[in-house]
Order: C-alpha cells, then sequence, then structure tokens
C-alpha cells in the first residue's frame, strides 16, 4: 500500500472531502461542462470576472467523479479563486506540465503550492484525466468568458 | 456443487491448466496478479499464441484469391476455423461470418437493415425492411454495442425504439419483456448474460415470444458464448454476436451468426472484393453467406487462432467450464455479500448469475476501488462498463466489477473481497 500513498496524498484526500468551491455560482460570466466519457465523472464550472474583466472573483462548480477529479477541483478553487487571470493562466499551464511529467523531475512548489501533492498522479497513466478535469474545465471557462468581452 | 477452498485450482477443471496461460504468472505492483477482468477481456493459451504463430510460419497466403497450391493450404485453413466455430455454437458453417469484432456483428445486422430499408436487396430483403409504426425492442440492460446501432437505424429508417425496463436489481422477466413486445416487433435485441449484472436472459422464452409476432431475434452472446454451452439453432435466435478475445482467442476478429436464409436475404452494408458474383460498370450482384458479408481482406491468422481457441474451450468441455463458473458465481456471492458497507448489483444470492459481481462502495467512486485493488495486485474493470443507461437505472454512474473465467480461482476470488473490504477505511469513510 506504500506506493498507493504516493497518489492518494493525505492532501489529496482532505481536499476530496472539503471540495473547495463545491456549488453552483450565481450569475456566471462563463460556465462549462466536462465530461470524462471513459468513466462518467463529470463537473460544471462556473466563474465570474471582476468589474475590470481580469481577476478571477469566483469560482463555483457541481461535479460527480473520483476522489482525484473532485480533490483536484477544491485545489484549483483554493488556488485561482481571487487571482488575477495571468497569474490564473500561468497556475493551469503550470499544472499541466506538472500532469505530464509521468512523475518526473521536481515539482513547481512556489507556483502551484500544496497542488504539488498531485505530482504522484502524474505517474499513473490512466488518472491523470480525473486530476486534469477541474483544469480542462476552468481553461474553457476563461476562453469563453474572454471570447464575451472581446465581443462586447 | 462444492469449491475446493485450499487448492488453486477447484477440481472441476484440470490442475496445471494455469501453466497454460504464461500472462497470469506476473506480478501486479509487487503482488501475485489476479486477473479478475476476463468480462473485458481473457488471457490466451500458449495453445492459441502457437497455433497463430504456426499458421503464419507455414500456411499464410492470400485467402479466396487466386489458385496456388499455397492459396489452397491457406483458404482451407480459414475455412476449418470457420467450421469448428460453427460447430461450437451450433451452427452450420454458411451461418458463421467475420466481423472484426462483436460490435462490428451487430452492426453488420443494423447497416444491413438499414439499406434494405433504403430499397437495396430486392424483394429477398422484404422482412428487413423498416419504417414509420414498426418497432425495434432492447432492453435498458443493453452493453452500448447493442443499443447505438438500434438507435441508429430507428433513426434512419423511422421505426421506433422501445426497450424492456429493468427492475431494481437490472434483471427483468419474460413478463416484462412481453408487456412491449407486440404486434408491432420487428426485431428485438438483447444480451445474453449482462456484462454488469452476470444476468442470465430468458433466450428461448423471448425467441418464442418474439417468432409469435413475426420479430427478428438478435442475440448479444458475448458474455455467454465464452462461459457456458450455447446452441443458437436450438436458441431459435435469428442473429447473434460474440467475440474472439473474450473466449482465449485473439483480438481483431468477431463473429456474426445468422440462420442461412436470413444471411442469404440481408443486404451487406460493407461491399467490395470478394463479396461478388458478377460486376458490372453499373452494378455488382453478391455471392450467398458468409462470402457476401466479407468485404476486402479478412483476419485470417485471427480465425485460425479462435478456432484453436475453441478446441481448447472444447477439450475442457463446456460443461465443466459452466460448472467450475457457478462455483466462483456462488462464491463471488456469498464472499462479497459478507463485505460490510458494499452493494452487489445483479440478481440477489440464490439465482442464478454469470461468474461476474460489480459492486458499489458508497462514498468512494468505482475509479478509487479500482485503483485500491490494483495496488493489492488485484486487476479488475471500473466505470460504467459500456452500459450508461443500466448503471442509471441502478442510480449509480460507475461500479467496480471482477470478473472470472476457466484459469480463476478461488483464492482469487477471496483476494478480491478481502481487499475490497479495506476500501472504506483506506479512503476514510466510515462504515
Amino acid at each position: 500500500m506504500s506506493d498507493l500513498s504516493g497518489l492518494y496524498q493525505e492532501l489529496i484526500l482532505d481536499h476530496s472531502r472539503r471540495r473547495l468551491g463545491d456549488g453552483e455560482l450565481a450569475e456566471p460570466h462563463a460556465t462549462h461542462h466536462e465530461l470524462n466519457p471513459t468513466c462518467g465523472d463529470e463537473i460544471t464550472m462556473g466563474i465570474r470576472l471582476d468589474a475590470s474583466g481580469t481577476v478571477l472573483e469566483a469560482i463555483g462548480w457541481t461535479g460527480d467523479g473520483c476522489s482525484i477529479s473532485m480533490a483536484s477541483a477544491s485545489a484549483l478553487t483554493e488556488l485561482a479563486a481571487g487571482a488575477d487571470l495571468d497569474r490564473v493562466r500561468e497556475l493551469i499551464d503550470g499544472f499541466r506540465s506538472m500532469m505530464r511529467s509521468q512523475g518526473a523531475g521536481e515539482a513547481d512548489e512556489e507556483l502551484l503550492g500544496d497542488a504539488i501533492a498531485f505530482h504522484g498522479v502524474s505517474k499513473y497513466v490512466m488518472r491523470v484525466k480525473c486530476a486534469m478535469l477541474a483544469w480542462v474545465a476552468l481553461e474553457a471557462c476563461i476562453a469563453a468568458a474572454s471570447t464575451d468581452a472581446a465581443r462586447s | 456443487m462444492t469449491l475446493d477452498r485450499t487448492t488453486t485450482v477447484d477440481g472441476l477443471l484440470p490442475s496445471g491448466l494455469r501453466r497454460d496461460f504464461p500472462y497470469l504468472d506476473q506480478e501486479l505492483n509487487g503482488h501475485p496478479l489476479a486477473y479478475l477482468d476476463s468480462g473485458a477481456t481473457a488471457q490466451r493459451p500458449l495453445a492459441v499464441l502457437d497455433a497463430e504463430r504456426a499458421y503464419l510460419e507455414h500456411s499464410n497466403a492470400a485467402v479466396h484469391r487466386g489458385a496456388s497450391t499455397l492459396v489452397g493450404t491457406s483458404t482451407t485453413a480459414f475455412e476449418d476455423a470457420r467450421e469448428t466455430v460453427a460447430r461450437f455454437v451450433g451452427a452450420g458453417s454458411r451461418e458463421i461470418v467475420w466481423a472484426s469484432n462483436a460490435t462490428d456483428a451487430i452492426n453488420m445486422v443494423a447497416l444491413g437493415m438499414a439499406d434494405a430499408s433504403a430499397g437495396l436487396g430486392g424483394p429477398e430483403a422484404e422482412i428487413f425492411r423498416l419504417g414509420p409504426g414498426d418497432e425495434i425492442v432492447v432492453t435498458e440492460a443493453e452493453h452500448h454495442a447493442d443499443l447505438i446501432p438500434w438507435q441508429r437505424l430507428a433513426a434512419k429508417t423511422g421505426a421506433t425504439l422501445r426497450w424492456i425496463a429493468v427492475n431494481d436489481d437490472g434483471t427483468w422477466t419474460i413478463d416484462d419483456a412481453a408487456s412491449v413486445i407486440g404486434p408491432r416487433t420487428r426485431l428485438v435485441a438483447f444480451g445474453h448474460v449482462s456484462n454488469v449484472t452476470g444476468f442470465l436472459a430468458p433466450a428461448a422464452e423471448v425467441v418464442e415470444l418474439a417468432h409469435r409476432h413475426g420479430a427478428l431475434v438478435m442475440l448479444d452472446a458475448c458474455q455467454s458464448v465464452p462461459h457456458r454451452p450455447t446452441d443458437f439453432a436450438e436458441l431459435g435466435v435469428d442473429f447473434a454476436a460474440f467475440s474472439a478475445h473474450k473466449m482465449l482467442g485473439p483480438t481483431g476478429i468477431g463473429v456474426l451468426y445468422g440462420r442461412e436464409h436470413l444471411l442469404d436475404a440481408l443486404p451487406p452494408a460493407r461491399t467490395g472484393g470478394s463479396t461478388i458474383t458478377t460486376v458490372t460498370m453499373e452494378s455488382a450482384a453478391f455471392l450467398p453467406a458468409p462470402q457476401r458479408f466479407e468485404a476486402g481482406t479478412q483476419p485470417v491468422s485471427q480465425a485460425v487462432a479462435l478456432a484453436e481457441a475453441v478446441r481448447y474451450l472444447d477439450a475442457l468441455g463446456m460443461h465443466n467450464v459452466h460448472a467450475h463458473e457457478t462455483a466462483l458465481a456462488e462464491l463471488l456471492v456469498e464472499e462479497t455479500s459478507r463485505v460490510t458497507g458494499v452493494r452487489l448489483v445483479g440478481p440477489p444470492p440464490g439465482n442464478p448469475r454469470a461468474a461476474l459481481a460489480s459492486v458499489d462502495v458508497p462514498g468512494v467512486h468505482a475509479h478509487d476501488v479500482g485503483q485500491f485493488l490494483d495496488s493489492q495486485g488485484i486487476a479488475v474493470r471500473v466505470g460504467h462498463h459500456c452500459a450508461q443507461p443500466l448503471h442509471r437505472r441502478l442510480g449509480l454512474r460507475a461500479t467496480t466489477r471482477a470478473s472470472a473465467y476457466v484459469y480463476t480461482t478461488a483464492d482469487e476470488v477471496r483476494r478480491f473481497a478481502a481487499a475490497l473490504a479495506e476500501v472504506r477505511g483506506f479512503f476514510g469513510v466510515d462504515a
């Protein structure tokens, strides 16, 4: 079971129970539904930007899935809610790079903070999608919100 | 029937059988592998691997093309394989069509019926023509492979897709079927054994009911042919599909069974070389079955290997295979029912079921359950098992499935249950 604790770090199990950001967001500027068709895990994410359109003011999500996908959504909320969009894009890129590492190298703790707990997940190729689910949804939300802003 | 709980092979099948399967002799995450995913794909005995290699080393040539001695040898091997597979399921060799897999086999029928409905196939294809007012009947428990092709057929022809609703445990009865199958029914398609619940459908009764209303019957036999003696002629089904890789055979080949006069009348959905009699610039006339369906190069070495898998199963005796799996099914139910906080879906204890068990551990997602078992060397399937509507009906999104086969031991089943008992503790979910 020792190798399993590399996957299910205490921090991940904590997040899977705390589910920060769990709940539908009122008056979102953009929403996105992301589904992992192989297992049926899904998340619907909503975001709200501040008046300037440069800060991710609030995140809310509802979802159903494995502990990795739900914990990842919670960790994402902790990191990204309240951050400016450039920073959020940096977080998404950093998280994605870490998940593509197949467990190699060191995770960027300065950037990702507690979310480096997911570094261990990157070794399990069949679980990377679980960890990415919320991040892909957030990326799509930001893209949709930016397109809307450009149109208006 | 009793199962020897102490030996690795239970006495119903030859001891030493596991030596035929080198794959099983490996470690997974530091534990001896317990392969409990044969419902997804079975492992192959050396005899099957050797047969395919021997064919390729000595007999490989273009089948049904040309007139050389070599082509004679390869064509004989290919057609002998068909004969062997046909005998195994109570069919004539003209009633066996090679497909690329079972899904492909079901699609051949659905697409052929769509072609017939579009006017192809002449007067003999009349029996396959559907239109508004006609009904196709499936069950709520179907594998997506036996659902989506019929959804498409209904959409193309204007026919209505109806389904037999399942009960809370995922099972259904002939009375449930009788409330849906009626005079408008033109085709009934259903799984012989559910890949999620292990439920055995009342196939012969459904055939009798469907035929009384003049409807055709297509049987998805993927989870029955590998595990129990199956005779399509005796069951009376019109079409059936099964796959090689779930019965100790190779991937890349599946089987469509059809009654001879029906196959000869069904328009071929895929056309091309090898399927024809006379071709002009305007049109083509097709050979009788099975050749009319076997367009292009065929999976020849796979057919030869599948025939070897059939000989392997015949040597074990399908009645013995079934007895072995019935004992394992009873043990699976007994052991998993004993684990606190685990819901076993499917027929309640005491009812017949195939040697598979899908479970839900409330509070722990199936992916996490499967990952925990994986860390203990136990290979299972997690997810919706290509049956989303059934899972939705059971109030679940995903389950964890252990499925057994000829090489599965009682010890492996007990390891599955023992590991399952630790899942809630590991993930901090109180029972």
